[in-house]
Formats: C-alpha cells, sequence, structure tokens
C-alpha cells in the first residue's frame, strides 16, 4: 500500500467529485485517506502501481464510472533514424537490465513536470524498493545523441556535473556530497558503478544516483523525451516504463521505439497486451453471484480489459495480474463489493474450542476465584531486564524499535515488571497469567521450543500461603504433585521447592530472595509459583 | 421521608447512646455515654445525616502556656526571682545580681527589662537600686496572674491581660495563640421530636446482629435495627479476568458457535510458513527488517521437500493457468525465523495437513510488528483468524461469515472495499461503522486464497475463505479505552476498576 496526494485542481479537471463519487473512489480500491481544500490522498493497493500516476487513475476512475474507455496506446517506429542503446557486458554483475523508450511531441506544463517528478519518486519508493529493483531517468531528447551506452566505469573515471550542481565532481564526490548520492550510496558499493553515455561521450548519469546537470533536465520546453529504467528485475524495469509512458501518452505525447542490444536484442517499449482465459462460470463460482456474458464483459471493459470469447487482453502495466482470479477480483470490483450481499451456507459444521484452551480459561477462573487479578503482559523483555536476572543464551531479535528485544524466557519476568511498576497501588496484590515461554531447542523446526507457563505471585506474602495456592489448584485439576527442596535463583534457599508431576520437574515455587526485590524497587516479600502447564495439559488430555 | 418511628429504628448503637445528651456539651456527652471524643463526634456527624442535629464548626483563638510557661508558671517567672533576691541584697552590682538570683543571662536581661518597664527598680552606677514598694512587691504580677488563669480565649482578654499577653508573647515559648475549631451542635426540629420519642420508648431493644441464640429461639418478635442502605460501603477488590482476555474468550465463542474449530501454533515460525507459504515474495516490504522482528542466528528447518518443491515452483513459475512472481526463490530465505507478523501462519500450516473439505477453522492469537510504541502502535496485538475449505465456497460466503462475526460483536454496519494482499484474490478489506464517532473503523483483511497458495498446500486449487484482523481496536473501542498502551501496561488500579467487556447487542 501506498499513499499518493494529488492537487485537487488537476483532478476536479477530469473527475467532479461529491460524496457519491468519494465512495466510488473507495470501492474502486482507492481509499481517499483524506481530503482538503488543495489535495486529494489516495491510498493505492500494492498491485496497482499504474495508479500511481495522476493521469492513469483518471483514465481508469474514469473507465471504471464507465464514462471513458481505456486507451491503446500505439508505438510509432521512426523512419528517419533508428535509436539505439547498447547494453555493456560490465554492467551484468552490477545493475544488469535497463528498459527504455521515447516520447515524443510533448508539451509539457509547470504542473505536468511536477506530476512527472512526483510519479518518479512514488515508482521509485515502492515497486523499485527504493531505487533497488528499478531507477528512472528522463532526458530532453535534443541534448543527447544515439548510439547510447549502458556500461560501467571505474567511479575516478565518472565525472559529471550532477543535477541541481554546478559544479563537476567525480563518482565518490557524488556519492558523498550529493543529496541523491548520500541518499542513495550503499546502492553503489563495488568497484565499477553503472553510467549512460550518449554517442558525444557525455556522461547522461549514474544510475540509480543521480542525472547529469546538462542532459538530465526536463523543462516546459522539453517537446522530446528520452527515458530509461535500469534495475535487477527485467519485469519491473518494463512494467516501470510503461507506467512512465502511457503518463506521458495520456498527457498527449507520441511513444516512439527504441532498439536494445543486450544479450538478445529487444524492441522497447514492450505494450503488447496479456492474454488469459476466463469463463463466465468461474466467475460466478468464485464470486457466488450471477451475470450475463454480456455483464461480465462490461465489467472486464470498466477495468481496462478487453473481452472476447473467453480471452481477456490486459493492458501492459497491469503485470499483477498472473491468474484468472486477479481478473475476478477486477469483475467483483467493477460489479460494486456493496452489492454482493453476504450469505452463510446452511451447510452445518461443529464448532469446538480447543481443549488447551479451555483449561487455560478454568485454571484462571479457578485463580481469579481465589482473588487473583489475571495480568496480560508482551512476549518480549527489555535487555536490562534480561541482564539484572542474569539470562544465559538470550533469544534476541533483530533491530528492535523499543527496548524491548529479547523473547522472554520465563514468566517470573514480566510479573515482576508488573509489580515494579504497580509499588503504589493498594496492596496485596494477586497476579496470575498463562503465556508463553520461549527456548533455544535443536530438536524443533524453529530450534526454538514454545512453552506454556503459569505463573501466580502474591505479596505481600510467604511460602506457605503460595504451597497453599498450588496445592488448590492442582487439587482443582486432580493433579498429584510433590514438592522437592530447590536451591535456585531468584528464590531463596530453603524456602523454594521443584514442583515435580509424574517424575517430571514441571516448575518452582517459592520466596523471592530479597536481593531480587531490592533490584525491582519491591519493598514488600514476594512469593512466587512457575508451573509449565504442557505436563498438565498432556495428563488431562 | 420515614416515620420516626423507622428512623429510630434505623439508629446505630452509636447514635442510639448519644441521642438522650444532646443537649449537652461534648465532653459531658463523653462521660455520660462513657465514649471517646472521635467515637461521639462520629455519632454527631450520623445523626447530621439523619438532619436530628446540626453542626457548625466555629474557629476560636486560645492562649496556652508555652512550654517555659508551664515551668515559670510551677517556679515563678524570672522576674519574680530577681525581685526576690534584690530584696534581700539591694543595692547590689548587677555582675552580683546576676550571681545571686540564679538565672540564666538571657533571663536575667529579660528580668531587668520587665522590672524596669515597672519601674521597680533603677540603674545607677552599675548597680540596681530597688524602688518597688513592699505592698507593690508582694502582689502578683500581671504576667503571674494571667499564667494562672491559662488556657484563656483570646478575644475574652481584658485590657490589663491583653497588656501581659503582649509582653509575655515577646518571649520564648511562654505563651502560645492557638487557632481551634469547635464543634456547635444544635438539635433540630425533627431532632427533637426524634429524641423525645427516643426517650418514651427507650425501651425499644432493637436489635444489631442476627446471633445464633435468636435463631435457637425461632427469631419471634425481635424488632432489628435498620440500616442506612444508601450509606456508602468500603471498597473491596477481587480477582479478574484481563479485560483483553475477556473479550478474546468472547470472540473465540462466536467462532464456536458459528461452527469454527478452533486451531493454535507457534508465535515464532519460519519465514516459510509467515510468508513463503502464502505467496510473499521475497523481496516483498513486509519481509524487511525493519518491520517484522527476526530472531537473531537462528535457521528454521523447512517442511518436507514435496512442499517445498511445490511452493517454489508456485513463486517462480505459478501454478496451473498463473504466471508467478518470476524470480529465483531462495531457501535460506524461507528459513529465517521470524515472530508471526500474522495468525495466517496458523491456516497455512493447517491447509498442509487436512486431507477433506467443508471444514472452518480459527484461531485468536497474537501478532508481532517490529513498530514503536504510541498510542496506536504497538509491537503486538491480537488478530482473529479463519478459514473455511470448501468446494463450492464463494466470495459471498465470505462477506456472510465476516458479518455474522462482527454483528455479534456488536457492529451493525460493516463495509467490504476491495483491497490487496499477496496470497488472497480477491481481497477485501473490512470496516465496522462506529456510530458514536459517526466513521469507519478499518479492521483488516480478507480474501479467497490465491491458486498459488492453495495448490501446494492442498493439492489442488479449492477455494478457501481467509481472514486476519486486528482484534485491538474493537476491544479498546468496547472497552472505552482511548490509548492502546494501556491494554498491556497492567495498571493494577485500572485492572481493578474496569468494568465487564461487553459488546453492545
Amino acid at each position: 500500500m501506498a499513499n499518493v496526494t494529488f492537487p485537487l485542481r488537476d483532478i476536479e479537471k477530469a473527475i467532479s467529485l461529491n460524496e457519491k463519487v468519494i465512495e466510488e473512489i473507495n470501492m474502486f480500491g482507492t481509499t481517499v485517506e483524506s481530503l482538503t481544500k488543495e489535495e486529494i490522498c489516495l491510498e493505492v493497493p500494492a498491485n496497482r502501481p499504474d495508479l500511481l500516476s495522476m493521469q492513469l487513475f483518471i483514465k481508469a476512475f474514469k473507465t471504471y464510472q464507465g464514462k471513458e474507455h481505456a486507451s491503446q496506446h500505439k508505438i510509432n517506429h521512426s523512419l528517419k533514424k533508428t535509436y539505439t542503446i547498447n547494453v555493456n557486458k560490465n554492467v551484468k554483475p552490477i545493475r544488469p537490465y535497463t528498459a527504455c523508450s521515447i516520447v515524443k511531441n510533448l508539451d509539457l506544463k509547470e504542473e505536468n513536470i511536477k506530476e512527472l517528478i512526483y510519479l518518479q519518486e512514488k515508482l521509485h519508493a515502492t515497486i523499485g524498493r527504493q531505487r533497488k529493483k528499478s531507477a528512472i531517468g528522463i532526458y530532453p531528447l535534443d541534448k543527447i545523441s544515439f548510439p547510447i551506452r549502458y556500461e560501467s566505469r571505474k567511479p575516478s573515471d565518472i565525472t559529471f556535473i550532477p543535477l541541481g550542481s554546478t559544479q563537476e565532481m567525480n563518482a565518490s564526490q557524488i556519492l558523498q556530497r550529493h543529496p541523491a548520492g548520500k541518499a542513495y550510496a550503499k546502492l553503489l558499493n563495488g568497484e565499477r558503478f553503472p553510467i549512460f553515455v550518449d554517442a558525444k561521450n557525455n556522461i547522461l548519469s549514474m544510475p540509480p544516483i543521480v542525472n547529469s546537470q546538462e542532459t538530465g533536465q526536463i523543462t516546459s520546453q522539453t517537446k522530446d523525451v528520452f527515458i530509461e529504467c535500469s534495475g535487477k528485475d527485467k519485469n519491473v524495469l518494463h512494467q516501470t516504463l510503461n507506467i512512465i509512458v502511457a503518463t506521458l501518452a495520456e498527457m498527449g505525447g507520441a511513444i516512439y521505439a527504441v532498439t536494445i542490444k543486450d544479450e538478445i536484442t529487444e524492441i522497447s517499449p514492450n505494450l503488447s497486451p496479456q492474454t488469459l482465459k476466463t469463463t463466465k462460470e468461474n466467475v460466478e463460482k468464485l464470486l457466488g453471484i450471477k451475470m450475463t456474458e454480456k455483464e461480465m464483459q462490461t465489467y472486464l471493459k470498466r477495468m481496462g480489459h478487453e473481452y472476447s470469447k473467453g480471452k481477456v487482453h490486459v493492458s501492459p502495466w497491469r503485470t499483477d495480474i498472473l491468474h484468472e482470479v486477479d481478473l475476478i477480483e477486477d469483475i467483483a470490483i467493477a460489479y460494486g463489493y456493496n452489492r454482493i450481499i453476504p450469505d452463510i451456507p446452511k451447510i452445518a459444521t461443529s464448532g469446538e474450542r480447543l481443549k488447551k484452551s479451555t483449561l487455560r480459561s478454568s485454571i484462571i477462573e479457578n485463580l481469579v476465584g481465589l482473588g487473583f487479578l489475571e495480568n496480560s503482559s508482551l512476549h518480549m523483555i527489555k535487555t536490562e531486564e534480561a541482564k539484572i536476572m542474569n539470562i544465559q543464551h538470550p533469544l534476541k531479535v533483530s533491530n528492535s524499535r523499543t527496548e524491548y528485544t529479547i523473547l522472554r524466557p520465563n514468566m517470573l519476568i514480566p510479573l515482576l515488571r508488573t509489580l515494579s511498576e504497580n509499588t503504589n497501588v493498594e496492596y496485596p496484590q494477586k497476579l496470575c497469567e498463562i503465556g508463553r515461554v520461549f527456548a533455544k531447542d535443536d530438536h524443533t523446526e524453529t530450534g526454538i521450543r514454545e512453552e506454556e507457563h503459569l505463573v501466580i505471585a502474591l505479596t505481600p506474602s510467604n511460602f506457605t500461603e503460595a504451597k497453599q495456592t498450588l496445592d488448590y489448584l492442582l487439587r482443582f485439576l486432580n493433579v498429584n504433585y510433590e514438592l522437592q527442596d530447590m536451591t535456585s535463583k531468584p528464590f531463596i534457599s530453603g524456602r523454594a521447592g521443584s514442583i515435580i508431576v509424574n517424575t517430571h520437574n514441571i516448575g518452582n515455587l517459592g520466596e523471592i530472595h530479597p536481593q531480587t526485590l531490592h533490584d525491582w524497587g519491591l519493598k514488600l516479600p514476594l512469593a512466587l509459583i512457575e508451573l509449565d502447564l504442557e505436563e498438565i495439559y498432556k495428563l488431562l488430555e | 421521608m420515614p416515620s420516626n418511628k423507622e428512623l429510630i429504628s434505623t439508629l446505630s448503637p452509636l447514635e442510639r447512646k448519644v441521642l438522650p445528651f444532646l443537649e449537652k456539651p461534648i465532653k459531658d456527652i463523653q462521660k455520660s455515654t462513657g465514649l471517646d471524643e472521635t467515637s461521639v463526634i462520629r455519632a454527631l456527624k450520623f445523626l447530621e445525616n439523619k438532619k436530628l442535629v446540626k453542626l457548625t464548626f466555629v474557629k476560636r483563638r486560645v492562649i496556652e502556656l508555652g512550654v517555659n510557661g508551664a515551668h515559670y508558671k510551677k517556679n515563678n517567672l524570672p522576674e519574680r526571682k530577681l525581685l526576690e533576691a534584690l530584696e534581700k541584697h539591694n543595692h547590689i552590682s548587677l555582675e552580683k545580681a546576676s550571681k545571686v538570683s540564679g538565672l540564666s543571662e538571657n533571663e536575667f536581661k529579660a528580668s531587668l527589662g520587665a522590672l524596669k518597664r515597672k519601674a521597680f527598680i533603677e540603674l545607677a552606677n552599675n548597680k540596681i537600686i530597688l524602688m518597688a514598694k513592699k505592698e507593690e512587691i508582694v502582689k502578683k504580677f500581671p504576667e503571674e496572674r494571667l499564667l494562672e488563669d491559662l488556657p484563656k480565649e483570646y478575644d475574652s482578654l481584658m485590657p490589663e491581660e491583653m497588656y501581659a499577653f503582649n509582653s509575655l508573647k515577646q518571649r520564648k515559648e511562654i505563651v502560645e495563640l492557638i487557632e481551634k475549631t469547635d464543634l456547635h451542635k444544635e438539635l433540630t426540629n425533627s431532632g427533637k421530636d426524634i429524641q423525645a420519642e427516643f426517650l418514651e420508648n427507650s425501651q425499644a431493644n432493637l436489635v444489631e446482629e442476627v446471633t445464633q441464640e435468636i435463631i435457637k429461639a425461632g427469631g419471634k418478635n425481635i424488632i432489628f435495627r435498620r440500616y442506612d442502605i444508601q450509606a456508602p460501603v468500603p471498597k473491596i477488590h477481587g480477582g479478574r479476568r484481563h479485560i483483553v482476555n475477556q473479550a478474546v474468550e468472547y470472540a473465540k465463542n462466536i467462532w464456536c458457535d458459528m461452527g469454527f474449530q478452533e486451531i493454535e501454533g507457534p508465535l515464532v515460525d519460519t519465514a516459510f510458513w509467515v510468508f513463503d507459504a502464502l505467496f510473499t515474495a521475497q523481496d516483498h516490504p513486509v519481509r524487511e527488517m525493519q518491520d517484522s522482528f527476526y530472531i537473531e542466528g537462528m535457521e528454521g528447518e523447512l517442511p518436507q521437500e514435496t512442499l517445498v518443491k511445490k511452493v517454489k515452483s508456485a513463486h517462480e513459475k505459478g501454478v496451473e493457468g498463473s504466471r508467478g512472481w518470476n524470480y529465483e526463490w531462495n531457501e535460506k530465505e524461507a528459513q529465517r525465523v521470524v515472530l508471526r507478523t500474522h495468525t495466517t501462519s496458523i491456516s497455512a500450516r493447517k491447509l498442509a495437513q487436512v486431507d477433506k473439505t467443508n471444514l472452518k477453522f480459527f484461531t485468536i492469537g497474537k501478532v508481532f510488528r517490529n513498530e514503536t510504541i504510541d498510542w496506536s502502535h504497538s509491537i503486538e496485538f491480537y488478530q482473529t483468524e479463519g478459514i473455511v475449505v470448501n468446494n463450492d465456497a464463494t466470495l459471498r460466503h465470505l462477506f456472510g461469515y465476516l458479518n455474522e462475526f462482527y454483528n455479534k460483536m456488536g457492529f451493525k454496519k460493516i463495509r467490504f472495499r476491495p483491497s490487496y494482499f499477496p496470497y488472497t484474490e480477491p481481497s477485501v478489506e473490512i470496516d465496522v461503522y462506529h456510530p458514536e464517532r459517526q466513521q469507519w473503523l478499518e479492521l483488516g483483511g480478507a480474501g479467497i486464497l490465491r491458486p498459488e497458495v492453495t495448490t501446494p498446500l492442498l493439492g489442488k486449487p479449492i477455494p478457501v475463505l481467509a481472514w486476519g484482523q486486528g482484534l485491538d481496536r474493537i476491544i479498546m473501542d468496547i472497552a472505552k479505552i482511548k490509548d492502546l498502551r494501556e491494554m498491556y501496561e497492567n495498571n493494577l488500579k485500572n485492572t481493578r476498576q474496569k468494568t465487564i467487556w461487553l459488546p453492545k447487542k
């Protein structure tokens, strides 16, 4: 999902907005996020990068409304000369592919130029994956000479004036000093950098960073442009190029082909439609609604597709259409999600809670009956907490944006956190919680074992009260247990025990050592039980 | 209005003890009843609540003995001591006077000043000459008289006493001016009536407690004291389920009622189950480090090879009738270990196990996102997830199940909007209408699983309805919680005070 913002003035030239039309925009799949006097902000789904273009959005929406027909863009072939781009093998390890085109006879207004720059940014940020998968360059055709070479050089051999600058810089300086260079430097880290060079040996650009100031600036005087997209994913390059080219065509330009001489030679852009099959029966079966073939054809047309005799021709920039189901969704959108009446089939199935899930509730409800409050804590603990409790081999998450960094190894730590954050609340405090804890275990699929633990905390309290509580609970569950002497932190030695059920050690109980209480800022004696429930679930199942 | 008789029968034992003596001062009430001052005042306040007495608090100033004052009252003021010494040794030097008087330096200075002001002495050539006459000496000073009379009302001081007070006030801790609050009580008219009736019928031997004896005797002919049932009672705290779990239980039971079987699964899983099995391309932004919690240094195992091959092929080339994502699928990427970003990983695991159709499953569990925590974002939240595996399942049915669930959760107006997810097609976004805020709440996604998902998992492209929506926003809304952080902060004061979690019907 990406948000795009269009100037309201430009949108309203084409679409008269009112409450009904806004709801139509929502139901077209592009939710109106906000609407001010100057701007409209739309949420564009990730499968429709074409709608990041205002021109293409307006066209697609008016087609959806049934007010216009989708455009069929023609490619012109220049008779006078051929435009050739030669791709050198030495770009293959760096940024292997390019897709290019020429658009002529433009009459660009200031707002068109702004729109193009905005679209370029949005495409870079979305399908371009921050210029990693594809980056776009647009050049005034009269400033450059064909054939153009796409090649790589050592950074020291690349020198030009980058866009927006007055000084010549070499590639390393650009990465260090130019704003775009600084922002995307991490994309160029090899020994050679890619460049576009024209027949006069002028460097046009260093993708995916920046164009040359001399050949890479579009103004309202620009009539004809050369467009290149470079990157690692050929499909994405063509999709990106097609969106740009179609946008320029909607602005009144004429598309001209270029020849790309790569490992294979191809004519670019490729605007031939994709063809898929669909049937009325498949549509009806998946959506649960009835329609005639004619209606289906109309719905497809409203989404910009051509249908005839079971075949659907899909616009070249709609690379999201992978399968018939994608077309069926488009039909559903054109039909209107709000016209699809919810229905529950009258086939009986028997519902059932998991035994574990029922037991979990019974245990907590039993403790609630004893006056315990149920706690609900996060599954991660803070770095500092693991340090205080001397946790060995913590399971860390990468790049956490908060102080929570470690999968909790027990339920004791989250409970201590709750207690330490509630020292100003009335005592006695009695808490319980069931939650998953995590431990390294090579015998599991992920290398991590998840266990469900029950923790019970009483403060101010003592061993006797804790044992009474455990005894009450296990009698309720009809589970026999015994206690064995245990010496382990953070319990007080001689006032703690291991809980043995069925010869398995399933947990501990006892009084917490004053040193730990002090570490957590607790001022009253604390008795605690922590219990692995897996063994108990087994016994009860 | 209760009758006098009823009112009398509500009087507590304390009130009944005090009632006959209400005209008397509080000290006397204490004597007559044997109660301490606090109990008498408490009884008076109870009676005031019943409008039988009117209590007013009057402030007054009282002069009391200070620490030194108490000492001087017993052992005479220093100027008296000096005067007595001078009577025995007239015309002595200051040094000698100081010695024979036995006063401290400060006391001696103060005494000299006091006697000079009274013109009892004169100083000449460093000698003290006694000027006072015998009868003057015998007579008590005004200061001495005042000390004897203390405590005394400030407002009732005579001019001479006022003079004495002002002179003593300047000296250290002899007298203190203290502000006191007096309780004045006055019987109201109904108080007088009740008192009269009470005294007349004080035989009304009201029973306070039900005792074993009373029960044994059959409980006949007994008049119980009536309680003031409106009187406030101290709050007590019991055990409670956490508000979120109350809601989760509620939602689980709805799915069961609708014929769904509960499933559960791991919170930490391989990227294979969280993303790859759900046809999420390996370079999809959701898989990036900054959005998901990957576990450091862990590499998981993939399931059986046949399934892995099918998933790989679905990504690279698609399934029948599909193009796939056209890239090279990387096994290592699928082995990364991650805290699940959605519960759909559990549905994917279930689909890989089932071998028949007409199945309905649900799970409600935590999911994790690498966010910064603020009022509307958390690093974990509950998701309500469901799948319906049925050859005849349709988009209408998907709308039907979700409509029913959110109706039962108290939302009457539900909207389905087109949306996009890599693993469903058609895809839907569900909004519920919030009548108070008059706006749509966005809850999350649903759809029909793509053939690229179902073919590898189920062996054939059976339509599977699937959904997973965040539950926390609804829980918050019904619990009237405005800040998401409140949900899992475990503020015990809040937990104890939160009211029952129950959707509107």
